[in-house]
């Protein structure tokens, strides 16, 4: 392929390469359609890096054991679909109270239940923030193209180990199964976090001492350090406290992380959103249809825009209400019915209308469904 | 410059694998930008089975298919059911081995790609790299260089040679079609 680093891949072996890129060793997974194909090529390329895949005997399995990978030192993930990322999130509730870093793909399928395993959806939006109980801290990443999702691959990961987060990767079918040039990285490319190491002696070390960071540095297991790692509300030794003010500081200190390290994850695009009187917002695979229709839009002289995220939670809000002072009307495809507009309509505070185009049929959106709504709006 | 190309037929027929082919061309040898998506059904073999590339000069927004540029289609069934979703200068290609096109519908170009694959080249499983062949030959949408060296990288390991071979026979079928 001489010096040409363009390579065509499908979504899928996209993330699987990016997160090798950005130093992935150990996969713990239960194959699930249109997920698959991770589980498939790090099968076979983990073992050539040095790396650790388990096929585990489900998906509850395949989350315990990537939160304990990670506690040992290796950037760890597990990918699933659908119901797989139902079973996922006790588990996932257990890495976001122990600060666990950790990196969980969700290709969306048609829900809920089996639905349509191999037609493409957005009904995960909410899920993939709120899916597992209680108040909690997690960021969520939606790639709009193959090479975005090599790319947020390896942020996840980046973020993960900064802020001692788990991240969710959400793609949908549409992106995961598609082939298409990806602009390969070298590792040096990458912004690379390596998580922060405790600089006390195993025996000063307290697992939930705030240096101040927000971010308590963590010890691997295995290197002398030993700590307890619970479920339950615990203090800075990592032993369960349940006393009213510390778990009130607890909670508070894990979601400010997010609140003070906002540009760690935050990924936005604007599109002629300066002078716009219609914004289209988007993210996942319709923002390509959108990115068509307001283009067609611009060249007949109306003034829309586009304004795009790929880190979808936490939600870009002071971004998008920045725009409400100009923008008249929100338009906002959406493989669902409607997760992402209600969001929106709230941020706007009535300043802006919102119209929603929502598809739950397992089709993708075509741009001249969105320029119709373009123009029917303008 | 965009080109949509639809390939259909069989599940088992190749259809996916000339596809991404085409895309791999396009995007790693060529410069060009392209997407490459595909439908089938549960069956490895004989369910219906498509495989769609959209190739452009600048990235491609919409990855399926609206209407072809190019279609083939390697079963009948593929035949009525694509054959009118083609722009009408549209370039529509059928394998005789298994389609016969409506009489009227003149603006077809037959081959008996999968009978040529079986009888001049020994294996029907080659069919697709025939079509392949002739389809890069008469659209000129990826560079025939670039086909050949895509073929090379996605094709098993062992069965380059024949897979070269078979494209190269539809590149003179398709030249002896103009």
């Amino acid at each position: 392929m001489s010096e040409n680093r363009l390579r065509l891949m499908q979504g899928n072996e996209a993330v699987a390469e990016g997160a090798l890129a950005a130093g992935c060793r150990f996969f713990a997974g239960y194959p699930i359609t249109p997920s698959s194909e991770i589980a498939e090529h790090l099968a076979n390329r983990l073992p050539e890096v040095g790396g650790r895949f388990i096929q585990m005997e489900d998906e509850i399995a395949s989350m315990a054991a990537v939160v304990g990978s990670s506690l040992t030192g290796v950037k760890s993930m597990t990918a699933t679909s659908g119901p797989g990322f139902s079973l996922k999130q006790e588990n996932l509730g257990f890495a976001c109270l122990t600060e666990t870093p950790v990196v969980i793909v969700n290709v969306q399928r048609m829900g809920p239940s089996t639905g349509m395993p191999t037609s493409p959806s957005q009904g995960d939006v909410m899920q993939s923030r709120w899916g597992t109980h209680g108040d909690h801290p997690i960021v969520v990443l939606s790639p709009a193209s193959v090479d975005e999702a090599y790319r947020a691959a390896a942020r996840s990961f980046y973020i993960s180990e900064k802020l001692r987060v788990p991240v969710v990767l959400l793609l949908d079918e549409v992106i995961g199964h598609m082939r298409e040039g990806v602009q390969v990285l070298t590792p040096d490319e990458f912004s690379r976090a390596e998580r922060k190491k405790p600089t006390v002696s195993p025996e000063d070390y307290q697992p939930y001492s705030d240096d101040g960071s927000g971010i308590p540095p963590l010890a691997n297991f295995g290197e002398g350090y030993r700590y307890h790692v619970t479920g339950l509300f615990h203090d800075e030794t990592g032993f369960p406290n349940l006393d009213p003010e510390v778990a009130d500081e607890l909670m508070r200190r894990l979601m400010d992380k997010l609140d003070r390290y906002r540009d760690v994850y935050q990924w936005t695009e604007h599109t002629g959103t300066e002078d716009a009187r219609v914004l289209v917002f988007a993210h996942g695979s319709p923002s390509r249809a959108a990115r068509s229709a307001v283009r067609q839009a611009r060249e007949e002289g109306m003034r829309v825009g586009q304004f795009r995220t790929v880190s979808l939670w936490p939600f870009p809000e002071d971004e998008l209400r920045r725009l409400s002072d100009t923008v008249e009307v929100v338009v906002v495809p959406e493989m669902n019915l409607g997760q992402i507009r209600l969001e929106i309509e709230r941020i706007m505070g009535g300043k802006a209308s919102v119209v929603g185009i929502h598809r739950t049929d397992g089709e993708l959106f075509k741009p001249s469904e969105i320029y119709e709504k373009i123009r029917e709006v303008y | 410059m965009m080109k949509q190309i639809r390939l259909a037929g069989r599940g088992g027929q190749g259809q996916i694998l000339a596809g991404i082919v085409l895309a791999e061309a396009a995007v790693a040898f060529d410069g060009l930008h392209a997407t490459q998506s595909q439908s089938y059904g549960p069956e490895s073999r004989g369910g219906a089975s498509r495989a769609e590339v959209v190739i452009s000069d600048s990235p491609v927004d919409y990855p399926k298919v609206t209407e072809a540029d190019c279609l083939l289609c390697m079963s009948q069934e593929a035949y009525d059911t694509y054959r009118k979703e083609v722009t009408d200068d549209g370039l529509v290609l059928v394998d005789s081995t298994f389609v016969e096109p409506d009489v009227e519908d003149e603006g077809v170009i037959q081959e008996p790609i999968t009978s040529v694959a079986e009888n001049e080249l020994g294996r029907a499983i080659v069919a697709n790299m025939v079509a392949l062949g002739i389809l890069v030959q008469l659209t000129e949408v990826v560079s025939v260089e670039a086909a050949r060296q895509a073929i090379v990288h996605r094709v098993p390991s062992g069965t380059e040679e024949l897979n070269v071979r078979a494209f190269e026979k539809g590149l003179s079928m398709g030249e002896k079609t103009q």
